[in-house]
Formats: structure tokens, C-alpha cells, sequence
């Protein structure tokens, strides 16, 4: 297992390296020249140069990668282009903060509820339970979110007053109050999560409940919630953590209609503000902690695959 | 102890509902078991014996119902029951060991937790005592290291351990009665011989009652007291064991009885068959259901289905049988033909050799970058070592071994699937590419392959007609004409014996054994020189079996080809095959002609080989050379001879040391093995000394 976990950790660092690698060659495909991104138009010759030189813009292309990435890696990210120059780390970690909220929070929503639906799906394949299940979850999930968002800002926020319409929590706020002001993203969210958990965990069932270990336990005797709870669920739920894990790399990074219908400051609006104002420093920071936490997310679903699965464990 | 039976099933049936139609799957059956009783279930595929096996625990699939008939557990009627209610029986009173032993366990639980839970469940043990039984209970199915074995996990253990383990589990309750639903049919035959001793025993210590359901007449044989034979839903008959053997009444059983291919016969014979295939579930004849395949049936077969009746034959003996014409065969005015039928008069095996293959080998896993850098030892797996073979033209070379000797790896070498890491090959006197890309199509035309699933080889969206014609194609290297593929393909299905409208069928409308028909045919294609056939039966139901290795030896007649015929069935080989090589852990031990490698003196690896044989013969005793454990893995491949770890011949230190000699027994027979011929000749005559088992009984 410790191997296990070490080599998952390499390959973890060479996909990070790698992503690297293409952020930063497509971010000099980008067209404009960043001296005058920065200064202006009507910037002297001299002042464009000398910004060049204090920015490292002259050097050969590998060698300004090597510096933003020791950069990056020993906490240097730079200063964002835009007026006042903020540094980018600050700024970028609030976000992730932000996102990470949220994106607990949706999953603590729709994981549960997806697992439920999928299991009770699966029990009753092709009964009409699972037909309905099956519809509801699917054309949830056609919906595109800003439609699904502005429907419940009409109802929840705007008609019935439970939620507030912005997420944008005021400094003050307590952690109840920054809850609620999630609650409507969140759902939206799990909208169009709902789905493809539902189906893998259903799919799950459907192929554990025809193995023939099923009939095993049945056959000693077990009551029906224990076959179900304690052996066919146990396996069922594999596959199903790999789509977890998948949604999550979604959630830190994905949101960007959610988080524009809601204005709630999260890493996505902030990736589409880096982009609008070429801000390649901005960009850069943004897009590789976004596949840090992708990776992340996915490293731990495959060690929770590999815990719950024995025939990977004890390989 | 009284005399009620164990179990008793009254006039039941049981049907499936498919297509929004309820169909009949199980037909008014009858079946009792008494106290103490192993009682055989025999079919065929689709007989309907597993249903029925489950249906005596109540159990149906989700699209089955039992519109009548009774199921007496001990006097109590089981099918008014609710699920609630059969809870407090299944798993303590009517146990279950499950054909596919790996499956039936849950992947994700160790084995110790899994038998516990069983007796937590009906003994109400605390968990430790539970665990404590579960150790014990593997201690009685005679595993080393009952501690350690607990605590793996299903996927860690080798079939026969997994077997044991489900054994383990069905009786750590006690039991009344046990269904044993094919439990060894996975197993290797070494394996299963050892399986059954055990069950046998455990049984008996037991005193609980057996139900034994297997499509092997042998292993029913020497295991069970008396058999209900099983076709098309019905019983056929239900007799004594060793009436059913010497006296069977019934055309169906006496048929199935001759279709088994028998180690003593010589080459020239044809099994006898039954034609035809199985009735499936919704085309049920009106009348008795064997009689479309019944060699003695009358129009009354037809028309009137005979009465499930329970008899008293001639000589006393108390049975059931449904047939018009039992009275007949019994008083011996019926008679019906079981021995084998002279075949074709073939060529005898040419001088020149087809095939010569020269110390073939190939390694398997070689350590790859990761591991070298990491410096892990990583063992390789030797499947073939060093094996060099020649076949004969008109001949059949049989090779035998169990699962893991390394056959298969060395049948895909010969064919080009796999590509040796050393060796050399000749085809028909000319050199043979190692590399199946360097071969010419004239090569490969030459040497074709049938695999041992018929389900896996066919294309299922091609069908049968196409995927000849595609064959031709490709092999057949003078241009022809789409007419004249039509032709050959017409020409091929009759070589097979199927009709000409078989051309348009699609795979999945086929039975097994037509689809292994159509393999054959498509090997056929190009007249190849040798045919390299692995387990080409092994899938296939005992009566399709018959039909599929008399087709063989038919064709080998009428083209000429030769084959390379991998079994594990003994029986099997000895039908087809002229010499025989014997492999273990990836070497020929032995090799001769069928008979020098059947009769003293054999390689002791041989020896037990044909010992584990089950002979469906119940006055027969089996063999009684047991090997322990398993194949040991090629990676580690014990030193010295390498069969040393289960040799129940090995005489000492030298066996593990060095690497035996080739000893010539005399006309191209030879044994690789330290004991001399004579002494083996001396050993092989006397019976061995008793087994050495590994763990004495420790309970009761």
C-alpha cells in the first residue's frame, strides 16, 4: 500500500509538471505584447524596454519557465497586471477558500442524496421507481444552470424570501448566514451533478445485485438490509467514487455560470477576469492551483478506490 | 433416526415468466432424499437441474413461480413460507455450496469474516467465537494454515482453496441438508478428485443429507447413492447408483451412459451419440420430451407424455422412471445399441513428419524498467521451457497437463500467437517463422487453431455463412471466383454436417455445439496440414461432446489433416489422440504412444493424472493417488524435478537437487523422472501406500 500511495504521489507531480508545461506555452501563444498590455498605448520605447527587462520578457522562452516555476513553487507568484499591481497569492488563496466552501457544500448536498436515489434506482431496475428516477435526474441535468440558477433566485430568493438572491457573504458574515447564502449555488450545482452520480451508483447495483456472492449471503440467511448494506453497497460504490472525484475537480474549477448568476467570488469568475484582461500572471496561478486540486481530488478517490477494493490493495 | 426423508419435492413445477409468457421450465418433478443420503442431480445444460437444485431452498429468480406441487423439508411444507420464514433455514438448516466458488464470495470481506458471519447469524456467537469456528471449520476442510487463510481475502486463494472455503462456510452451521450445485466443475481434475474425498467424508461426518447436482456421470458415480436423471425440465429417472450404471432403464440415460468417452478404447472406433440438441424452454415437445432424440421412440413417444412412474424392476430394485418403453429394456426385448461403431477406415499416420518444434520457449512478465529501477525482484513466469514435439501427417498428438503447465502458452506459440523467445519450428519439412507477422499466407493456411469457447471465437454480428467465406478468403491463395467461395462455404458446413441453411444464421441462433461445428468448419477452410485443437470440447454439454470428437476423427480421415489436441479430459484424449505428450510447470515429463503413456510404466505426475479420473463406473473404485495443493506458480519453479512439492513417488534428497534424466522405456516411450524404468514398472503394479492427508479429523 505504501507503494501504492508513493507511485500514485510521482505520477501526481509529473501530470502537475506537465500542465505546467502547457498553461504556460499557451499563455505565450497568447497574442500582445505584455509591456504595453501593462503600460499603455502611449508608452515611451524606453519605458516598454526597461519593463521588458525588469519582467525577464527578453529572455529565451525556456529559461523565463524555469524561473515562474521555481517562482510559483517557492510561493512567488507575481503581481497581477491590473491597476495597483496586487500580488497574486493572497488573492488567488481566497478564492480557492471560497470555492472549496462552496464545493463542500454541494457535494455534502448532492452526494447523499444522489447515492440514495441511485441505490433505490437499482433495487427496482426498470420498475417504475426507477423510470422516474431516471427522468427526473436526466432532464435536471439537460438544464443549463443559469436557467435552473435564475429559476431559484425567482422562487427561493425573490418570491418566497428563504435565501438571499447574492452569495457574496458580507466580511462579517457568521458561518450560518454564509451557508444560507450558498444553499441556492449549491443546489444548482447539484443539479447538474444529480445525474451522473445517480446513474453510476445505479449501474453499480444493478451489475453487484447479479453476482453471485448476492445469492451467497442471501442463502446464509441475511436479512435483506444487511445484503444490501453491508455487501452489495460496499462494492457497488466503487465505480462511484471515481465520478465523485471528478465532480469535485468540477466544483473548484467549473462554476463559472454558477458563480456569475450568483456573483460569488470563487476561483472560476476569477479565471474569466484573468482571461478578459490578459492578466497572464493571474491566469497562470489560477489555472494550475485549479489542477492541483483536480489531481488532488482524483488521487484521493483512486487511494479510497484502492482501501475499498482488496484486489488493488493487497496486489 | 426415522425414516421420513430429508427433503421430498411432490409433483412440482416451476415456471419463467419471458416475453410477458409464462413458460414451463420445470414439469411435475418428483424427487425425495433420505437422512444421510448424497443424492446425484445429472443434466445437461438447460435440463433444468440448477433451478430445481434452488427451488428445494425456495429459491427462484425474481421471473419464476411455482404454480404447483409441494416441497416437504423434513414433513413441513416449504413453499407457503415467507422469505422472513425461509431466513431461519437457509443457512442453518438447507446450506448452499456454490458452483463458481471465486464469485460467490464477496470480493471485499476476508474469508474468516465471511464463514463468522454465518454462525453469528444462526448460533448467535460473539464475534471472536464466531472467528474461532470459522478457523476451525478450515481446519476440518484440511487447509494448512487455517489462521492465515482466515484472514485473506477470496481473490488470494487458488480454486481448490476457494472451494474449501465454501464448504467451510455450508457447514459450520450443521446442516441438514446440503445443496452442492456443480461445486468441482471449474476445478482441475487432480483438484477435483481431492475435493471429492473431502466432501465425501464431510459429509458422512456430518450426518446431513446431499443433494449433488453435476453434468459428470463420473463424479456422480463415485460420490452419490442414487441419481435423478434430468432432461427438458423432467426427471427421467431416479435409481439406485449402481443401478443406473449397470442397469439403466431409460434410453436417454443408457445414451448419455455410451456417449462418454472411455480411457481403454482403441482408435478405431466412433463414440455412439445422441442427435440433435436439448428442447430449449418455450419449444417443449407435446409428448415425452426426449423422444425427438430417442433412438427407440414410437409415435406414442409423440403424442402421450409417459407418467413419472415409481417401479420395481426385475431384479427387485425400486426406481422412477418416465418412459413408455421401460418395461421392454427391462425385460431385454428392447435393446439399444451402446457399443462404439467401427469408424471410417482411416490412413494409417504417415512416415513424414508435419510439424517439428525445437526447444520452444517463452517467458512471460520479464521485469520491466520500473522494477529495475526500483531493483525489485521480480520473478518472470517460464510457461514453456525448453519443449520440443513432432506430430506425425494423418496423426493426432495429445498433450495433456493441468491448468498452468504451460499447454495453452505452447499451443499459441506453435500457431504464432504468442511469439517464443527462443526455438524453431518446422512446418511440412520448411522452416517456420517464430513471428506470426513473418509467416506466409501459404503458412498460415496451413496451420489453423479451434478454441476451446465457440461463444468467444465467432463474431456474433457475422454470420456463419460470412465468416466462412471471409476465412476463404483470406486463406485460400488462388483467386476465386464469389460463386466458388459459395461453393466451398456449402462444402465446408457439410463437412461439419450442417445443412446449407446455416449460411444465413448469426452465431447467437446456434447451439454450443453447432458453433464449435462452424469453428471446425472455418479451420477447415484451407485444408490445413495440422489443426490445433485447445479443449475444443471442454465447453460443451457430455452428448455434444461425443458428436463434436467423432466429427474430428471423421475429418481426420476424410482430409487428412493432423491434430494437436489439448485436454484435460483424459478421456477425451484417449479417444482422438495416437501419441501423447504430458506437460507440467511448462516441461514434457513424458511422451509415448496412448497406450505406452496409459499403462505401466508412467511418469508419476501421469500417474496421478489418471488416478483422479472419475470413472462414471461406481464398482470401479477410483484411483487413489491424491496430488496436494496446486500447480506451484511459474515463477517460482521448484528446483530438481520440478513436480518434487506433490510427488507421491519422490524418493529423496536428489529429487529436489537435480534435474531428472530422460529414461527410455522402450520404443520412443520416454519418462523423465529419477527412478529408474524397472523400479517404476515394480512400484506401478503394487498399489501405493495410503495417502498422506494433511490434517486428521480434530473434531468429534
Amino acid at each position: 500500500m505504501a507503494r501504492y500511495l508513493l507511485r500514485r504521489i510521482v505520477l501526481l507531480l509529473i501530470t502537475l509538471l506537465i500542465t505546467s508545461v502547457v498553461i504556460f506555452a499557451l499563455t505565450q501563444l497568447l497574442p500582445g505584447d505584455v509591456a504595453r498590455l501593462i503600460l499603455g498605448r502611449e508608452a515611451q520605447p524606453q519605458a516598454l524596454e526597461d519593463l521588458r527587462l525588469e519582467l525577464g520578457l527578453n529572455d529565451p522562452i525556456p529559461m523565463q519557465y524555469v524561473n515562474w516555476l521555481s517562482g510559483f513553487v517557492t510561493g512567488d507568484w507575481g503581481t497581477s497586471f491590473t491597476s495597483g499591481n496586487p500580488p497574486i497569492r493572497p488573492l488567488v488563496l481566497e478564492r480557492v477558500g471560497n470555492s472549496l466552501l462552496l464545493a463542500f457544500y454541494a457535494l455534502a448536498i448532492s452526494i447523499p442524496l444522489a447515492i440514495f436515489l441511485g441505490v433505490l434506482a437499482g433495487l427496482n431496475e426498470n420498475k417504475w421507481i426507477d423510470n422516474v428516477i431516471s427522468v427526473v435526474s436526466l432532464s435536471v441535468v439537460g438544464l443549463p444552470e443559469f436557467v435552473t440558477g435564475l429559476v431559484l433566485i425567482n422562487v427561493f430568493a425573490l418570491g418566497l424570501g428563504w435565501f438571499p438572491a447574492s452569495a457574496t457573504a458580507p466580511a462579517d458574515a457568521t458561518f450560518g448566514e454564509m451557508l444560507s447564502q450558498l444553499t441556492l449555488p449549491a443546489i444548482t450545482a447539484t443539479f447538474v451533478l444529480l445525474a451522473y452520480v445517480v446513474r453510476m451508483t445505479r449501474a453499480g447495483m444493478i451489475d453487484e445485485l447479479k453476482k453471485p456472492y448476492v445469492r451467497t449471503v442471501t442463502l446464509k440467511g441475511l436479512p435483506r438490509r444487511q445484503v444490501i448494506v453491508k455487501h452489495v453497497l460496499r462494492n457497488a460504490l466503487l465505480p462511484t467514487i471515481t465520478v465523485i472525484a471528478i465532480s469535485f475537480g468540477w466544483l473548484i474549477g467549473g462554476l463559472i455560470v454558477i458563480e456569475n448568476v450568483f456573483s460569488y467570488p470563487g476561483l472560476g469568475r476569477l479565471l474569466t477576469a484573468a482571461v478578459e484582461r490578459k492578466d497572464i500572471p493571474l491566469l497562470q496561478a489560477s489555472v494550475m492551483v485549479i489542477v492541483f486540486f483536480f489531481a488532488l481530488a482524483n488521487l484521493i478517490a483512486d487511494l479510497l478506490y484502492a482501501l475499498l477494493n482488496p484486489r488493488i490493495r493487497l496486489e | 433416526m426415522n425414516d421420513q426423508p430429508i427433503i421430498e419435492a411432490v409433483d412440482l413445477c416451476i415456471d419463467y415468466r419471458l416475453n410477458k409468457r409464462w413458460l414451463n421450465a420445470i414439469q411435475s418433478v418428483s424427487l425425495t432424499i433420505n437422512p444421510l443420503e448424497i443424492h446425484g442431480l445429472v443434466g445437461e445444460s438447460g435440463s433444468g437441474k440448477s433451478t430445481l437444485a434452488l427451488a428445494l431452498m425456495r429459491y427462484l429468480a425474481p421471473n419464476a413461480r411455482i404454480p404447483q406441487g409441494r416441497i416437504l423439508f423434513e414433513g413441513e411444507d416449504l413453499i407457503p413460507k415467507t422469505t422472513a420464514e425461509m431466513r431461519e433455514i437457509w443457512g442453518s438448516q438447507i446450506n448452499l455450496v456454490p458452483q463458481d466458488a471465486l464469485a460467490s464470495l464477496n470480493p471485499a470481506y476476508r474469508i474468516g469474516e465471511q464463514i463468522a458471519e454465518i454462525t453469528r447469524l444462526h448460533k448467535g456467537l460473539s464475534k471472536p467465537e464466531a472467528w474461532d469456528r470459522a478457523v476451525e471449520m478450515l481446519r476440518r476442510v484440511r487447509i494448512a494454515d487455517p489462521e492465515a487463510v482466515a484472514r485473506r481475502h477470496p481473490h488470494q486463494l487458488s480454486g481448490g482453496m476457494q472451494q474449501r472455503v465454501t464448504i467451510a462456510m455450508a457447514l459450520s452451521t450443521q446442516p441438514r441438508l446440503l445443496i452442492l450445485d456443480e461445486p468441482t466443475t471449474s476445478l482441475d481434475v487432480t483438484t477435483e478428485a481431492v475435493i471429492l474425498d473431502l466432501f465425501r467424508d464431510l459429509i458422512r461426518d456430518n450426518e446431513a443429507a446431499a443433494l449433488y447436482v453435476s453434468h459428470d456421470l463420473g463424479v456422480v458415480a463415485q460420490l452419490c447413492d442414487r441419481v435423478t436423471v434430468m432432461y427438458g425440465g423432467e426427471v427421467m429417472a431416479s435409481t439406485p447408483v449402481i443401478e443406473m450404471y449397470q442397469r439403466p432403464l431409460h434410453p436417454y440415460t443408457i445414451s448419455l451412459l455410451a456417449s462418454l468417452p472411455r480411457p481403454t478404447e482403441g482408435a478405431e472406433t466412433r463414440l455412439p451419440t445422441i442427435d440433435g440438441v436439448a428442447p430449449s424452454l418455450a419449444e417443449r415437445p407435446h409428448g415425452c420430451v426426449f423422444a425427438p432424440r430417442c433412438p427407440v421412440a414410437l409415435d406414442k413417444c409423440f403424442d402421450e407424455k409417459p407418467p413419472l412412474e415409481h417401479i420395481r424392476d426385475s431384479a427387485g430394485t425400486s426406481r422412477l422412471i418416465k418412459c413408455h418403453r421401460w418395461r421392454e429394456i427391462d425385460d431385454g426385448t428392447l435393446a439399444i445399441a451402446t457399443t462404439p461403431v467401427q469408424a471410417e477406415a482411416s490412413a494409417p499416420p504417415g512416415q513424414h513428419y508435419v510439424l517439428k518444434a525445437r526447444d520452444l520457449d517463452i517467458t512471460f512478465e520479464k521485469p520491466k524498467l520500473w522494477d529495475r529501477i526500483t531493483r525489485k525482484q521480480k520473478k518472470a513466469v517460464h510457461a514453456v521451457d525448453d519443449v520440443s514435439l513432432s506430430i506425425r501427417a494423418r496423426s493426432t498428438l495429445g498433450l495433456v497437463g493441468e491448468s498452468g503447465s504451460g499447454k495453452t502458452s505452447l499451443a499459441r506459440i506453435i500457431v504464432g500467437l504468442y511469439t517464443a523467445d527462443d526455438g524453431e519450428i518446422e512446418l511440412l519439412d520448411l522452416p517456420l517463422s517464430l513471428d506470426l507477422h513473418e509467416r506466409s499466407r501459404e503458412a498460415l493456411s496451413e496451420l489453423q487453431m479451434v478454441f476451446q469457447n465457440p461463444n468467444d471465437a465467432l463474431n456474433p454480428y457475422r454470420t456463419v455463412g460470412n465468416a466462412l467465406a471471409r476465412t476463404i478468403n483470406r486463406l485460400v491463395t488462388t483467386d476465386m471466383s464469389q460463386a466458388a467461395i459459395q461453393r466451398r462455404v456449402y462444402e465446408l458446413l457439410n463437412l461439419v454436417r450442417l445443412t446449407p441453411q446455416y449460411a444465413t444464421r448469426y452465431p447467437a441462433e446456434l447451439s454450443g455445439g453447432e458453433k464449435q461445428r462452424v469453428a471446425i468448419a472455418r479451420a477447415f477452410a484451407a485444408n490445413p496440414a495440422l489443426v490445433i485443437a485447445d479443449e475444443p470440447t471442454s465447453a460443451l454439454d457430455v452428448s455434444v461432446q461425443s458428436v463434436i470428437l467423432n466429427l474430428l476423427k471423421d475429418l481426420r480421415a476424410q482430409e487428412g489433416a493432423s491434430y494437436l489436441f489439448i485436454s484435460h479430459n483424459l478421456s477425451a484424449v484417449s479417444y482422438l489422440a495416437d501419441w501423447i505428450i504430458v506437460m507440467y510447470l511448462g516441461h514434457i515429463v513424458e511422451e509415448g504412444t496412448q497406450e505406452q503413456v496409459y499403462n505401466v510404466p508412467s511418469h508419476p505426475y501421469t500417474e496421478a493424472l489418471l488416478s483422479a479420473i472419475p470413472n462414471p463406473d461406481p464398482t470401479v473404485e477410483q484411483g487413489e493417488i491424491r496430488l496436494d495443493g496446486e500447480v506451484p506458480s511459474a515463477r517460482r519453479i521448484p528446483s530438481g524435478c520440478r513436480f518434487h512439492t506433490r510427488c507421491p513417488r519422490k524418493i529423496g534428497a536428489i529429487c529436489e537437487d537435480e534435474t531428472p534424466p530422460w529414461r527410455d522405456a522402450g520404443d520412443e516411450h520416454f519418462i523423465r523422472c529419477h527412478i529408474p524404468i524397472e523400479e517404476l514398472i515394480a512400484l506401478q503394479q503394487t498399489k501405493p501406500d495410503a495417502q498422506p492427508q494433511p490434517v486428521a479429523q480434530a473434531e468429534d
